[in-house]
């Protein structure tokens, strides 16, 4: 990958804390991404691992208590610091997010029409008449059956899976160039999860919007995304290909997760393998490597912090054990 | 047809939850009964609430005379000036509770919105003026500026925008919590227009019962300040002071106690019943 231009979404070093009772809260801890044209990037961590605060911090949105540090560059600016007019203006027309709830992502007193026309008759100065064709137009991309009338109506008549393809329409009204998605099929069910991911994909054939594409299901991130984050405790501690990245993970964490997923060609065992201990308190992080107190690899060397170290060519892990990915999953009992 | 597929909204929905109480609708009419009678009987009566007439002192209630609500102490005719008492007491309701509506909204929904410092500051505020007494403050402002009609409002809109900047602040934080909040900021909608277009539609319902409820409210402590001379002024009667008037006679002429006293219930029942049925109406569960 050769970085001759500005990428489009240049994050190096950002940091997020709040204050806390004692300690600050650490939500996010130096991370670095990379985000190319027509890209689709996986970040994928569990509950508090600061993926959703990532996403917040790029658009300027993490509220007035927090302490953000680092750099975040769209296509060479800095919006780290960026003068709230700025980052207003970029928010919802060149960067936009879709939320995780899609049952409180909708305003239940505004009809979807509203709703959808809001953004782009801010940014874009189109009239009401415009507004509402483009957002018929829209609902047919995410393939909404009967546009004109689901315009009128209102949220509570809609289904979740139809109200989160409701809003990733209004995420994309102003044809955003980055497209945010904050886990978008967590809250469904299953079969509209595979209806949601398909729609998602075939938007992206058709505008080819980068994506940031927040989960903690590795089957839906498969779907969609070429290479993968693994965040742990506000910390990206892998990335690279998502196939590489899957078949052969070198960080333990990794490592742990994916051996905790039910196999369908496997025999199903008495007890799914999960990964022993809890994630470490935010206010309170280990010194070294924070994932140290679960790891079954651990040694004296893991009280210094490892940083992220190229293994393979595009694919950087945050570990100081230079085992291959076999003997690391091994490792597990 | 269904309504669920004719893109029903929030409002319509309550509307028709609404009209599905009946005695949602008595309340309604009779009150409307009432706005009418009291806009339309003084101008087409031939009396007028303050001339007083020596030949018809205490005439009873009767069809025959034409004084059908009967005549006051000062031969002054009952019915025309119970629908100017209307008249006042349903104005300073409505105008005192529009006031505290809008007092309390801007408050409520900075202080809740807004947070931090800048919503200590608004809520102590709140605080303080809650504990100052009332009536002896209105007996203050009386004797410092004497009595005035506008006094009233702004004594009665000073203390009831309180209890309304309290409920809308604590709706705010709860709407403000919501992701829809955040979607419309991550779409670039600035604040302004998030609290007008995201935060008010939401609270309107609430606000809407409140006022309803209000309304009546001030018009009892609009009645108490005129029951104790501190209202509106002679010849001018609120149904307050017309209460307090007929109070003097009731032994010998309980009519002049009774039928202010009916109107005076009854609107304040209507109100009552019509926030209520709102209350059920507006309810978010579909």
């Amino acid at each position: 990958m050769t970085k001759a231009r500005a990428s489009l979404l240049q994050v190096r070093g950002l940091s997020v804390s709040y204050p806390g009772a004692h300690a600050p809260l650490r939500a996010l801890s130096e991370v670095d991404l990379d985000l190319d044209e027509h890209e689709c990037l996986g970040v994928m961590g569990e509950s508090g691992s600061g993926k959703t605060q990532l996403l917040l911090a790029l658009l300027g949105l993490c509220g007035s208590a927090a302490r953000v540090t680092g750099s975040i560059r769209y296509r060479g600016e800095e919006l780290r610091g960026a003068a709230p007019a700025r980052l207003a203006a970029l928010r919802g027309r060149r960067i936009a997010m879709v939320f995780q709830e899609p049952h409180s992502a909708l305003n239940p007193y505004l009809s979807i029409a509203r709703q959808l026309s809001e953004g782009a008759r801010h940014h874009l100065q189109l009239t009401r008449r415009a507004a509402l064709a483009r957002a018929a137009e829209l609902l047919e991309l995410v393939q909404i059956s009967a546009p004109g009338l689901r315009l009128r109506q209102y949220p509570h008549e809609l289904s979740g899976g139809m109200r989160q393809r409701v809003t990733i329409a209004m995420a994309l009204m102003c044809e955003p160039e980055i497209l945010l998605l904050d886990e978008p099929t967590t809250a469904l069910d299953v079969t509209i999860q595979a209806q949601v991911l398909e729609v998602l994909g075939s938007i992206r054939e058709r505008t080819g919007v980068a994506t940031i594409f927040v989960s903690h299901d590795f089957g839906a991130l498969a779907a969609l995304a070429a290479r993968l984050t693994v965040m742990y405790a506000g910390r990206a501690v892998e990335q690279g290909p998502i196939g590489e990245l899957y078949a052969a993970p070198l960080h333990p964490y990794t490592s742990g997760l994916l051996r905790s997923l039910p196999r369908l060609d496997l025999p199903v065992p008495p007890r799914l393998p999960a990964i022993p201990g809890q994630p470490p308190d935010l206010a309170d992080l280990p010194a070294g490597c924070a994932f140290a107190p679960r790891c079954p690899l651990v040694h004296p060397a893991c009280r210094d912090r490892p940083a992220l170290r190229t293994r393979q060519p595009l694919h950087r892990v945050a570990c100081h054990s230079e085992l291959p990915a076999q003997r690391i999953a091994e490792a597990w009992p | 047809m269904n309504p669920l597929t004719q893109g029903e909204g929030p409002w319509r929905r309550s509307w028709r939850r609404f009209q599905a109480r009946p005695g949602a609708r008595w309340a309604l009419g009779l009150l409307g009964l009432i706005i009418a009678l009291c806009l339309l009987v003084p101008a087409l009566s031939p009396h007028d609430y303050a001339t007083p007439s020596w030949t018809h002192i205490f005439r009873r209630p009767s069809w025959r005379d034409g004084a059908w609500f009967g005549t006051d102490g000062l031969g002054r005719d009952l019915l025309v000036r119970v629908m100017w008492g209307c008249r006042i007491s349903l104005l300073v309701g409505i105008a005192a509770s529009l006031v505290s509506v809008l007092i309390g909204v801007a408050w409520g929904t900075a202080a809740g919105y807004i947070g931090g410092r800048t919503d200590g500051l608004l809520m102590r505020t709140v605080d303080v003026l809650y504990s100052v007494p009332f009536i002896p403050l209105v007996i203050v402002l009386e004797v410092l500026f004497g009595r005035n009609f506008l006094l009233v409002f702004v004594a009665i809109g000073a203390v009831s925008w309180l209890d309304i900047a309290r409920i809308v602040r604590g709706q705010t934080l709860a709407i403000r919590a919501q992701s829809y909040i955040e979607a419309a900021l991550a779409l670039g909608v600035r604040t302004p227009a998030v609290i007008w277009r995201h935060v008010v539609p939401n609270l309107l319902g609430l606000v809407v019962v409140y006022a309803t409820l209000t309304v009546p409210s001030v018009i009892l402590f609009e009645a108490l300040l005129s029951f104790l001379g501190l209202g509106v002024q002679a010849p001018l009667a609120s149904l307050g002071s017309l209460v307090a008037d007929g109070a003097n006679e009731m032994q010998a002429n309980p009519y002049l106690l009774v039928i202010p006293a009916a109107f005076l219930a009854t609107i304040i029942l209507c109100l009552n019943y019509l926030g209520d049925a709102l209350r059920d109406a507006l309810d978010p569960r579909p």
